[in-house]
């Protein structure tokens, strides 16, 4: 049993099950957004090494049994990187990678905005921001109450600190010593319009959390050793609710797609399609 | 109602270790009693219903039932899409419970007159509505939404009516209850509202008229063969609810007669047209004044059956025994 912190990153090094995974999802994410036409494929990419540490390392779930009660509950609060959470299921085996191809098609199940009607391993639907952080709150509230173990990791958007909302399920998860519920932000800094600093800025954001009540880090988002490195060492402290700021860069692995607010938005095609694939096949 | 409704939600939580209630911080000296008896069955979640909404979700997904009570407005349009996204898609076992229906908190206020919600919550998709009409009811429908799969409304209310229910009665949702039986009218009503309308159609037995009386406590599965008969065997229709005449029940009973072909030989609906009320007053007083109250709908009936009664003399009448109280 890995114990403390030294040990298990010197295990992690030799891993490379969760780099094999991240980069699945960013080609999967190319490639959907390319086949749905649709948009978000910046967001994918910024929290791919994320979600691809937390299937690939942390989570405690089965796909032969989704529905598992003692399973560790994963909420994508950024419901708009719905791709990458259907490409990180798919390749994990909760159903067959040839679905992804049906996402945003007509009479698909795969939305853009995730939804779990149909979609084994989904735990919410969202689209709306602001709502996974209180239903993660309850999920992890009612494993305490029940005595079960299981914990609940929400992954949310700078964005969506925006919300008021999350403010209160933060308010509540403190007060109520939820330990076993983890909150990372994909700290990306560019929201649906412009950067977040000219939006509404959440600087000092770790110290909003902290001021909240949290546990919190700051660590590197694409750096797998850092990543599992926190999220494998969690409740940070007892009786308190983990917060994780992860340091992104939006669009991550493809230049042109690299801190863009363009690419919110638009759908690889073309030579932008093959290209994009290109570099993430052959990273510069 | 409402203490009708916690002492239902008691006695259920007592067998049911899985009944959960949550308080945006309202309820004061009426939760204390579910409070005490069960600790880990209950929480103040603060002022904060959005949230409030989304943690039932969460909690109501691994088995539990959770009623979330506030005040009208604040439990229903406050937290309207994390009702609709998170408890209603996800078909969530959580049962919004709103106190203080129409004007039953008359002088505190617009923010405080609950005149939309049913409009609102009925437009949701998985929603199942309850509007209890008498104490009886209250509890009746606590019991039924809590045995209801899915996401339910019940809105409770200040006034109610006298006692309604037959010895040994049994209440269904989605099944509305003649309380009168009579031929010249039908008075349709949700609520407490449910009351007056019992007022109208005694005052109205004086000048001849005789009404049959439904209680439609369930908005949502709507009872459209009720109506359906009430077109066919009585001389119309007047619809009897404390709240916006938009989407709520007495728009309810006309889409359900248009899509069904009938069409009541006459038609009302008595409710609030007046938008939002800027003035305050008693829930009795803003009935009085917004033409809702008992002697408002007996006069809409009275007016109804002498304009009706040349053109359709009632003459389809098959009075059923059972249901006369």
């Amino acid at each position: 049993m890995e114990q403390n912190t030294a040990p298990t990153l010197l295990v992690r090094k030799e891993s490379s099950a969760s780099a094999e995974l991240a980069l699945r999802i960013r080609k999967h994410a190319v490639r959907m957004t390319n086949l749905g036409g649709s948009s978000h494929v910046g967001s994918v990419l910024s929290m791919a090494d994320i979600v691809a540490v937390l299937y690939s390392e942390i989570l405690k779930v089965d796909p032969g049994n989704p529905t598992d009660p003692r399973r560790d509950r994963f909420i994508l609060s950024k419901g708009h990187a719905g791709a990458g959470i259907y490409a990180a299921l798919a390749e994990s085996g909760f159903f067959s990678t040839e679905l992804l191809d049906k996402h945003c098609a007509d009479g698909s199940v795969l939305s853009g905005h995730v939804s779990h009607r149909g979609v084994p391993g989904v735990e919410l639907s969202t689209g709306s921001l602001g709502h996974g952080l209180s239903v993660g709150a309850g999920m992890a509230y009612g494993a305490k109450l029940d005595s079960r173990d299981n914990r609940a990791f929400v992954l949310m958007s700078d964005g969506e600190c925006d919300e008021g909302s999350t403010w209160e399920a933060a308010m509540f998860s403190s007060h109520h010593k939820l330990d076993n519920l983890v909150a990372i932000v994909d700290y990306n800094k560019i929201q649906s319009l412009a950067p977040v600093s000219e939006t509404l800025g959440l600087e000092p954001f770790a110290d909003k959390w902290k001021a909240f009540g949290w546990s919190v880090a700051e660590i590197d988002g694409h750096d797998h050793t850092s990543l599992y490195a926190g999220l494998s060492t969690v409740p940070r402290t007892a009786g308190k609710p983990s917060c994780f700021i992860a340091h992104t860069t939006k669009g991550k692995g493809v230049s042109f797609m690299e801190q863009s607010v363009l690419w919110h938005y638009r759908t690889p095609r073309g030579s932008e399609y093959d290209e994009a694939l290109n570099e993430l096949d052959s990273p510069v | 109602m409402r203490d009708n409704f916690v002492r239902q939600l008691t006695e259920l939580a007592r067998k049911d270790p899985s009944i959960f209630l949550m308080t945006a911080d309202l309820g004061f000296r009426v939760l204390d009693g579910f409070a005490e008896e069960f600790p880990n069955q209950y929480l103040n979640v603060g002022i904060a219903e959005q949230n409030m909404i989304g943690l039932a979700t969460g909690m109501a997904m691994d088995g539990r039932t959770v009623f979330c009570y506030s005040i009208g407005n604040f439990s229903t349009l406050r937290c309207l899409e994390q009702i609709r996204n998170d408890a209603c898609y996800h078909e969530a076992n959580v049962k919004v419970v709103a106190v203080g229906g129409g004007f039953s908190y008359g002088p505190l206020g617009i923010s405080h007159h609950a005149t939309e919600d049913l409009a609102i919550m009925r437009a949701l998709p998985n929603m199942t509505i309850a509007v209890p009409g008498d104490q009886w009811e209250a509890r009746e429908a606590t019991k039924a939404l809590a045995a209801t799969p899915g996401t339910c409304y019940l809105r409770l209310d200040k006034s109610a009516a006298p006692a309604t229910a037959r010895a040994k009665e049994v209440f269904q949702i989605g099944k509305a209850r003649t309380i009168r039986e009579g031929a010249d009218i039908t008075l349709i009503a949700t609520g407490g509202i449910l009351g007056a309308a019992l007022e109208a159609a005694d005052s109205l037995v004086e000048q001849g008229i005789t009404c049959r009386v439904l209680s439609m406590h369930t908005i949502k599965p709507f009872d459209g063969e009720a109506v359906i008969r009430a077109c066919n065997e009585t001389g119309g229709i007047v619809t009897v609810e404390e709240h916006t005449i938009h989407g709520g029940l007495g728009s309810l009973v006309a889409e359900t007669c248009m899509d069904a072909g009938v069409k009541p030989a006459v038609f009302r609906r008595v409710g609030l047209r007046a938008g939002f009320s800027s003035i305050v007053g008693a829930q009795e007083y803003l009935r009085r004044e917004y033409g809702m109250d008992a002697k408002a709908i007996a006069k809409a009936v009275a007016e109804l059956v002498s304009a009706g009664s040349p053109h359709s003399p009632r003459p389809r009448l098959r009075v059923s025994s059972g249901g006369a109280h």
